[in-house]
């Protein structure tokens, strides 16, 4: 009885290892491996040391794609965070249609992202989409939006009569409107596990504030947000991670992250240096860099965690 | 009076968040059922209607475009059912154009036409094959390694769970051309086992079987073990049978995964007959671009299944999505 116990386990877990080592692992690892080589699509040219790295940190486009990736995230995970907190309260203060609300909010987030692109692609169409007739109803001047290259701030300034400096512009319009579309995709998730994590909270803090005379903004800042940090802690590390990987958008809405290459991100970089031009060795020190800022980033956030309050 | 107040605000906000989230959903639907000549006019929004003129009695229907209307004779342009021209400045009798307008018309067609303009029905039958043997293939791998990472004490557990977690935080654009390099070698490009095997292990699956397997009562293992059950004994006649709602529920996150998985079928499959559903309809984007509201009827219709399997099990799936934001 004894003994056999001391080999099962191994062999329970085996289907499961090997699978993860043989196609997780060895990937990961053969990635760090294959940077180093010049790799086309079926063979390798020979090792050539860091060339790729170098050739990649030259390469404008790098920098562009990776700027746009950071500016993505910059506007994706605040207002995510913000809204689906801000829908996860709300929530939580009603009883009736409760469910509803949250199947409804959820609905985006189990839909594919191939066929919301498609949806939201025709809705930023300059003449036919929805965007310019709702912003018609508010007689606001059509946008061109995944057709416009130029920053949202530069847009916007532009309109006081202020020019701003091109390094000032911010993220294209395009971009914006792809930002608009991935924070509409993800919101429903992070509101239900904010409404999850304000579940948590007991309900004696909110009663003692109550007789103590504290309003309900003051409550919402020194209960809820405190005693949710945890939550907002693990929703920052996720929509982070996840927006660093935004590619269906990009490849569905728009030509080849265009105008201008102001849409093209990280992912859709590594893509098309892999499979249209076939430099695998390139697109893995690409992918590599996207690793490294990654964890740097993750790392970041599990130091700030220590100030989170548990 | 003042709660009261303070509910209807709270419900105003959270009815237009509401809307704003389901309005792509609707405005797709109300395409996937309009006239491309409707839609390309821009007239109506949400509701399909038609508004337009045809030679009256010409079958099949021949749409016109009034150039100049004088008297007895006009010109016209001939226009095809996309709204494009197709033969210009024919004079015609006035008396035979006719005005059509339909307040509501609804073009079910649509879903016919875009489900025949490539072959859906082989994508459908492709994505189900791979989900379902994925599926199989996630379930027995997960129940067997969280079977033991659950119930079993043994060197080096917490290690092998340790590397297990670390996987998942591994993001998949950065395994991607290392995967199609080892799949090349393996020769599994383009085919269905380079769709399905390397997707057997499913980290999230079995950290869902985990929790539960730990959450049975011991006393049930302690009796088992007395009759002399063996440990695969215990794992197919107690620990299965009392899982069939974590292992329901695991299967639909599972299917709704691979059912939306994208970038490894568009990478891992070229021949047009293995193309998956969503790559198959990320081609029909790129060739049918300005038949709109054939795109949308495409759209529709590829995620009607998982809309129906997320009605179905909403409860399980918010609910369990719920729990993996909180720690333990």
């Amino acid at each position: 009885m004894k003994t056999r116990w001391k080999i099962s386990p191994y062999m329970y877990i085996l289907p499961a290892l090997v699978l993860l080592v043989a196609f997780r692992l060895i990937p990961i690892v053969m990635s760090f491996v294959i940077s180093f080589y010049e790799w086309t699509l079926h063979g390798t040219g020979g090792f050539i040391g860091l060339s790729n790295y170098i050739k990649l940190f030259k390469d404008p486009e790098f920098w562009q794609s990776m700027m746009n990736t950071v500016w993505l995230v910059i506007f994706v995970v605040p207002a995510s965070l913000i809204f689906s907190l801000i829908f996860a309260v709300l929530l939580n203060q009603i009883k009736a249609l409760r469910g509803l609300f949250r199947t409804v909010y959820f609905l985006p987030f189990v839909t594919s992202m191939v066929a919301v692109s498609i949806v939201w692609k025709i809705i930023f169409n300059e003449q036919t989409g929805l965007a310019n007739k709702f912003l018609e109803v508010f007689g606001m001047n059509p946008q061109k939006w995944l057709a416009e290259a130029r920053g949202i701030f530069d847009i916007f300034f532009s309109g006081f009569g202020i020019t701003l400096p091109r390094w000032l512009g911010g993220p294209s319009q395009a971009l914006f409107s792809i930002i608009i579309m991935t924070v509409w995709k993800g919101l429903g998730y992070n509101t239900i596990i904010y409404l999850a994590g304000l579940q948590n909270i007991a309900k004696d803090y909110y009663e003692a504030a109550e007789i103590d005379g504290a309003g309900k903004l003051k409550q919402f800042f020194k209960i809820t947000l405190p005693l949710v940090s945890p939550t907002t802690y693990y929703v920052l590390m996720m929509t982070t991670i996840v927006t660093f990987q935004a590619f269906s958008q990009v490849y569905l809405m728009t030509n080849k992250g265009g105008p201008l290459g102001t849409t093209n991100l990280i992912v859709y970089y590594i893509f098309t240096k892999g499979f249209d031009t076939h430099e695998m060795g390139y697109a893995s020190a690409a992918a590599l860099a996207l690793f490294v800022v990654i964890m740097t980033l993750t790392f970041i956030q599990k130091r700030l965690e220590k100030h989170v309050n548990y | 009076m003042r709660s009261s107040f303070r509910n209807a605000f709270i419900y105003i906000v959270l009815i237009a968040c509401g809307i704003f989230m389901v309005v792509p959903f609707i405005w797709m639907i109300s395409t996937a059922l309009m006239s491309q000549a409707e839609f390309n006019k821009g007239e109506s929004v949400f509701i399909p209607k038609e508004n337009y003129d045809r030679i009256s009695g010409s079958s099949p229907e021949q749409r016109i475009i009034v150039v100049k209307a004088s008297g007895d004779s006009s010109l016209v342009h001939y226009l095809n059912d996309e709204d494009r021209i197709t033969r210009e400045y024919i004079r015609i009798a006035s008396s035979k154009i006719e005005h059509v307008y339909k307040p509501v018309s609804l073009h079910w067609g649509n879903f016919v036409k875009a489900f025949n303009k490539v072959p859906f029905a082989r994508y459908f039958a492709n994505t189900l094959y791979v989900s379902f043997l994925t599926l199989l293939g996630v379930l027995v791998t997960s129940a067997f390694a969280a079977y033991a990472f659950a119930r079993m004490k043994f060197k080096g557990s917490e290690m092998l769970f340790l590397l297990f977690i670390s996987m998942v935080m591994v993001p998949e654009p950065i395994y991607i051309i290392s995967s199609y390099v080892l799949l090349d070698k393996l020769q599994w490009l383009d085919t269905y086992r380079g769709l399905i095997i390397p997707w057997w292990t499913n980290v999230f699956t079995v950290f869902l079987f985990r929790q539960h397997f730990k959450s049975l009562p011991k006393e049930l293992f302690d009796a088992a073990s007395i009759d002399g059950c063996s440990t695969f004994g215990m794992l197919r006649r107690i620990v299965l049978p009392l899982s069939k709602p974590v292992i329901a529920t695991a299967s639909v996150f599972a299917l709704i995964g691979s059912w939306n998985s994208f970038m490894w079928p568009l990478v891992m499959t070229d021949s047009p007959e293995k193309r998956l559903l969503q790559v198959g309809l990320s081609y029909f984007n790129a060739e049918a671009s300005a038949q709109t509201t054939l795109l949308m009827a495409a759209s529709t219709f590829s995620i009607l299944p998982i809309l129906i399997l997320f009605f179905l099990a909403q409860k399980q799936i918010i609910e369990s999505t719920a729990k993996t934001g909180m720690k333990d």
